[in-house]
């Protein structure tokens, strides 16, 4: 279990031609695992972080399955699909950008950044016209829930039918009325949810918020990576930033992993 | 166990010309440096500032407590409500949790390692200037509508009150927890990565042991509490609903998610204190320290024990009975491992060639106090007989012996026991003493009556109280007086040491760990020449050199 | 931990380098199974009820999930001790969410009546 890294009777001089080696370290391995635990310390952390919301989630999705159920069907399966095939695509150049530091490719290793960060911004993008849809329809946390209509009731919003569906679950709760609207005059829906729908869309926008800031941070590290790669920080030898950065990057797709199903795909 | 013959040489007539302290000047070679040494000092210098804040609280508290009502002090209900929020947060949140690791360990970790310095020196700043952070947002807090919520921000209450600060003191819970965070993940990574050779983990002095245990909870339950503080933010903005019963949240899960973090956390308060006081009760009895895996093994196990008992905070907020009795038994075994040490500590005492030092003075206050403030525990982990002591005076004064017992006195006890390496003066022998009695006293005076009050019925953030408490509470008030001036005195007993007393020698004591092999004060980068490791606890090659004033190494 | 069980990325610095088909290859994985998982939450004949379906898509997501750690994180080739905190943390958040979820399902009937007494 000893890592003991040899402290070694060496003077400042000893490895003085080395400037990307700290003082306080005797060795580029010594200092590179270091790096390594420390930063998935700091994933650990994260993981940490999340599971406050992955808790509410499963408290309230165990408890309450009829919300989840019901309101489940406004969002949009086919762009939570695409924005997880955009991560996944994200994380192979993330790591792809290591491989290529690694053996020395410079132009890949600046390719895939940029890829990366396209890929985040991208993801982001289609994060804003799930959200943009969801305020103009009323599909907001707490008092601010007001939906303009059942789940389904306007195509665009619509993932699957939600009527199909519906008939397993709807009415075992004596409290939860189940999906019905009533159409009246003027056009405008007047729509009955189970009790507490807003729940869902509170712990929806807690968990892809929290995570869009995760990806905001992550383009900010990418940046910052890319302004160094082109000044030409890195090389075979001096990588640690860049598998690092990615091992955060993984771990934002991880928790996206998790939130496509828990978000998207009820049943 | 071969000796340590040819390390000692700059142990000599010490104050070598280049330490620490001198190696750079000026306010900004202070404020930017990387040394893990000075960030130490500046931990100290800050966490003190926030303890001296906290108990001016405390005692304008004790004061309005003398009698019932508004009192000498004319304070009102919503004063007295803020006061305590205010005393609570500022020492649980920027005294208690950073002090030990922050101070002491900031500046003894690396050292006792042999290494030059933390792993991340840069992150080490900045965990210091997010706490820096932190207090801002604190002080903040005080100005922008003060809290009233007590440190726990127990929701709906923490959601609806007027008191506008509520944001401000979440923020800076929140900020307040990456920094403890990031002093966690850093010395987690130092003590895999930078021991010195020879350095095993069964070489480890025990200090280390405690306070790599209390990395784990930090890195591994803090992410919690900001998580936690982060949603009470949210809902306190947006109404979100997760915890606010009136949208259909549940207020007792924000209860599980806060205690999910803050039970651990008081291992994060009391596990260091238990390492200072293991080297203590080793060095200051000249023995072998007895049952060290055992000391060791306890640290972990009582980190993660910790982890599996915080529904004990929630028996009576509506939490399932399973649930209770379940959380009521984990809670009994931690008793355990907390005993194990005890009995170690002890156990090493016994017909040992113990010394009366400052520092073993305090030794004996902590082992009183917890001992005290952790069989207290156990009645509240029974649950029917906490049915009828929750919320009263019972739990303040068993969390203040365990709180302040184990952080304060071993606080003190590390300061007087490595003061001497951290500024290279001696302070005085018999003020130390007599500090050490003063808050030892102090505290039982005000704290043992508050025992006795609980159990008559006196409800704890109270205002006012029934005639009958008074006598209690005049005394309480009386020993809060007495245990601020020993705290003024012990640590004005250590500033003058540290500028007027006597040249410390390397070793004063006759400690065997790595830190009283480097001069006192230590050089910019710790040692000469990297040490090796041997057995912390083995006093036999070490012997008193009366020229120096210390203890030397001989060749046996 | 000591340099013994770092041999295979020895030979390559200071990690191991991840094969460019091995990245390809677990990309693929990733894209597929996420098909996949769409598929079994949205076709009419994979719905086998609300528990099943909610496990199939756990499972599916941790295999995805497995995949990016071992191999995009290199954690199978990397030192074992990372891999074992990782995991560690996995039971803490384990914990964390049963014991919060064995505890609020024990009090919901008590929710629950009042909500319908105070409907009534
Ligand atoms: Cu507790």
């Amino acid at each position: 279990m000893s890592t003991a890294a040899a402290h070694n009777h060496h003077g400042e001089e000893g490895h003085g031609h080395d400037p990307h080696l700290a003082h306080h370290f005797d060795s580029p391995q010594q200092q590179f695992d270091s790096g390594k635990l420390g930063i998935w310390l700091f994933l650990i952390q994260e993981v940490l972080f999340f599971s406050g919301l992955f808790c509410a989630y499963a408290v309230y999705r165990a408890n309450h399955p009829e919300i989840f159920e019901f309101a489940h069907r406004y969002l949009d399966v086919t762009l939570g699909a695409v924005n997880t095939a955009v991560l996944i695509c994200s994380s192979l150049t993330a790591a792809w950008s290591v491989r290529a530091a690694q053996l020395g490719q410079r132009k890949l290793m600046i390719g895939c950044i940029v890829v990366t960060i396209a890929c985040a911004f991208g993801f982001l993008g289609i994060k804003y016209v799930e959200y943009a849809h969801k305020f103009h329809d009323g599909l907001l946390w707490g008092e601010k829930f007001n939906p303009k209509y059942a789940p389904g009731g306007h195509g665009e919003e619509a993932g699957h039918s939600p009527t199909a569906d519906a008939e397993g679950h709807s009415g075992q709760h004596a409290t939860a009325p189940g999906a019905t609207i009533t159409q009246e005059a003027a056009g405008e829906a007047k729509v009955t949810t189970p009790r507490n729908t807003s729940i869902f869309f509170s712990i929806y926008f807690a968990m892809t918020g929290l995570h869009g800031l995760h990806v905001i941070a992550g383009i900010i590290v990418y940046v910052w990576l890319l302004w160094r790669a082109l000044k030409g920080e890195f090389g075979p030898k001096q990588y640690a930033a860049i598998d690092f950065a990615a091992l955060y990057w993984h771990l934002v797709d991880l928790v996206w992993i998790y939130l496509f199903p828990l978000l998207y795909l009820i049943r | 166990m071969s000796s340590l013959d040819t390390t000692m040489g700059h142990s000599a007539p010490s104050h070598a010309e280049d330490n620490y302290l001198t190696h750079a000047h000026g306010i900004k070679s202070w404020l930017l440096t990387l040394d893990h040494k000075r960030i130490g000092v500046m931990y100290l210098c800050s966490t003190v500032g926030a303890l001296m804040l906290g108990g001016v609280f405390a005692l304008l508290l004790r004061t309005k407590l003398l009698t019932p009502g508004p009192g000498i002090l004319d304070m009102s209900h919503d004063t007295y409500n803020r006061m305590f929020t205010l005393h609570g947060a500022i020492m649980v949140f920027l005294f208690i949790i950073p002090a030990i690791p922050g101070a002491l360990g900031n500046f003894v970790l690396p050292i006792m390692l042999g290494a030059k310095d933390v792993a991340f020196p840069k992150l080490n700043l900045a965990s210091y200037y997010l706490w820096v952070f932190g207090a801002v947002f604190f002080v903040t807090a005080m100005v922008a509508g003060s809290i009233d919520t007590g440190w726990t921000f127990y929701t709906p209450y923490s959601v609806t009150t007027p008191a506008n600060g509520v944001i401000w003191a979440t923020m800076g819970v929140f900020i307040l927890g990456f920094s403890s965070i990031f002093t966690g993940l850093n010395f987690i990574v130092t003590i895999h990565k930078l021991r010195a050779e020879g350095m095993t983990w069964f070489r480890m002095p025990l200090f280390l042991w405690a306070i790599y245990s209390t990395s784990v909870i930090q890195v591994l339950a803090t992410p919690v509490l900001a998580i936690t503080v982060l949603l009470l933010t949210v809902e306190r903005t947006l109404h979100v609903g997760i915890f606010d019963p009136s949208l259909g949240g549940d207020p007792v899960l924000f209860q599980h998610f806060f205690w999910f973090y803050s039970h651990p956390a008081v291992y994060i308060m009391i596990l260091p204190g238990f390492g200072i006081i293991s080297e203590i009760v080793g060095v200051h009895s000249r023995k072998h320290v007895f049952g060290y895996r055992f000391i060791a093994f306890s640290s972990l196990a009582i980190a993660l024990l910790g982890f599996l008992v915080w529904g004990h905070h929630l028996f009576t907020s509506g939490q399932s009975a399973l649930a209770s009795v379940i959380f009521s038994a984990i809670t009994f075994t931690i008793a355990i491992p907390s005993a194990i040490k005890i009995f170690n500590w002890l156990a090493t005492m016994y017909k040992s060639s113990l010394q009366l030092t400052t520092p073993m003075w305090y030794a004996f206050g902590f082992i009183v106090l917890f001992v005290i403030g952790g069989l207290t525990g156990l009645f509240l982990a029974a649950m029917a007989v906490d049915i009828h002591l929750h919320d009263t005076y019972f739990v303040v004064a068993h969390f203040h012996y365990v709180m302040v017992g184990g952080t304060l006195l071993a606080l003190f006890g590390g300061l007087y026991h490595w003061w001497p390496k951290m500024f290279g003066r001696m302070y005085n022998e018999m003020w130390g003493k007599v500090g050490a009695v003063l808050v030892t006293i102090g505290f039982n005076v005000t704290f043992f009556p508050q025992f006795v009050m609980g159990t008559r019925g006196m409800p704890r953030r109270y205002f006012t109280y029934l005639p009958e408490f008074q006598a209690f509470h005049i005394a309480s008030t009386l020993g809060a007086y007495l245990l601020g001036f020993g705290i003024v005195l012990a640590f004005a007993n250590l500033a003058i040491g540290a500028f007027r007393g006597r040249k410390a020698s390397a070793n004063p004591w006759g400690g065997a760990t790595l830190e009283w092999e480097c001069s006192s004060p230590p050089p910019h980068d710790n040692f000469a020449v990297t040490p090796t490791a041997h057995d912390p606890y083995d006093f036999a090659h070490l012997s008193y050199d009366e020229k120096t004033d210390g203890y030397v190494a001989r060749r046996s | 931990m000591s340099t013994t069980t770092h041999g295979h990325a020895q030979d390559h610095g200071l990690s191991h380098v991840m094969s460019a088909k091995m990245l390809l290859g677990v990309w693929g994985a990733l894209i597929v199974l996420t098909v996949v998982t769409v598929i079994t939450a949205t076709q009419p004949m994979f719905n086998f009820g609300a528990y099943a379906n909610l496990v199939i898509a756990m499972v599916i997501a941790t295999v995805k999930a497995s995949l990016v750690c071992l191999f995009f994180m290199h954690l199978l080739y990397d030192r074992k001790f990372n891999l074992l905190i990782f995991m560690g943390s996995l039971l803490f958040v384990l914990l964390f969410v049963s014991f919060s979820m064995m505890d609020t399902a024990q009090y919901q009937p008590a929710i629950q009546s009042r909500v319908e007494a105070q409907a009534q």
